[in-house]
């Protein structure tokens, strides 16, 4: 009976630590300074969030209910998967908008500065890092990407 | 890109469908096998577009080590970030790294950029259209030069031991 007891003790922490986790990152994305670093918050902190709670859920029905526990693997599997293609996705679009960042970021990035880019982005680089030419890939979708890249 | 060979233009994938697929509704029973397997089917056919050729894993157990290390890292990174939102009175320095990509895959640079936004307080922010840098986005950081040495020699030496040598 006591190995019961000290097992929901230790469900319990984790279940504290996820909700502290997932607040935290919360919290990160509410109040840091400017777009790009709030990004770091819920890619971070929430991903530990979930992950307790996963854990915390796996002992549970693992250990208590004795179920397999093969659907919290998969929860953290796509986590894993989504969250930094998100996050990479999130900090492009926002170097696309030109956010603003806070003033003692240091670094200059390209993307930031209008002059420095060309006239014609390509959106993907090609494996051997030659420029997509239109002979090879005559899509029209990318030329109307082209132009409304051009204008923004 | 992929060309179609046949019904299955990429055999791990619809084996990875499939088992995702019974996984996720928890049962072995005829009528989930066959939904599994005509989904297994239909989903690599209509996506193998958008598939690279992913190079092949050459050392395994480097591979495991590898996902070891990060998933650690991981955990280091969420405590280093939770106490840089909660402590008021640590002043942060975020950076903007340029960091120049020694691989040269497309597949294994995905990889890097994803294991960089997972990992101590770093976000990738931007692949360069030639594919030779990468944009990074770093909460607080004292040194670049250092910052880079740590990535190449934690994350992208393994990588490219793993897939590219």
């Amino acid at each position: 009976m006591t190995t019961f007891v000290i097992l929901e003790g230790v469900i319990s922490l984790f279940l504290i630590a996820g909700g502290a986790f997932a607040f935290i990152g919360s919290l990160g994305m509410a109040h840091l300074r400017d777009f790009y670093m709030r990004l770091h918050g819920p890619t971070k902190a929430t991903t530990m969030g979930i992950g307790c709670t996963l854990i915390a859920s796996m002992l549970y029905f693992g250990v208590i209910d004795s179920q397999p526990v093969v659907q919290e693997m998969l929860i953290t599997l796509f986590l894993f998967i989504t969250a930094p293609v998100s996050a990479h996705l999130l900090a492009k679009s926002g170097l696309h908008q030109r956010l603003p960042h806070v003033d003692k970021t240091l670094g200059r990035p390209a993307e930031l500065r209008r002059e420095e880019l060309g006239d014609k982005p390509v959106p993907h680089p090609t494996p051997d890092h030659e420029h997509i030419t239109h002979e090879r890939s005559p899509l029209p979708r990318r030329t109307a990407r082209e132009q409304s890249t051009d204008e923004g | 890109m992929i060309t179609p060979r046949s019904w299955l233009p990429i055999p791990l994938l619809s084996l990875l469908l499939l088992l995702v697929w019974l996984l996720l509704v928890r049962s072995l029973t005829v009528g989930h096998l066959l939904l599994g397997s005509a989904l297994a089917v239909a989903i690599p056919l209509f996506t193998y577009r958008f598939w690279d050729v992913q190079p092949r894993v050459k050392r395994p157990g480097l591979l495991l080590r590898f996902i070891l290390r990060v998933l650690g890292d991981i955990i280091v990174a969420n405590f280093q970030v939770a106490w840089l939102i909660i402590n008021p009175w640590q002043r942060s320095r975020p950076h903007f790294v340029e960091y120049p990509l020694m691989l040269e895959e497309r597949f294994t640079i995905t990889l890097l950029a994803n294991t960089i936004s997972l990992t101590p307080g770093t976000v990738s922010a931007n692949l360069r259209m030639d594919g030779k840098t990468l944009l990074v986005h770093a909460l607080n950081v004292e040194d670049e030069d250092a910052l880079i040495a740590e990535i190449r020699d934690r994350y992208e030496r393994p990588l490219k031991e793993i897939y590219e040598c």
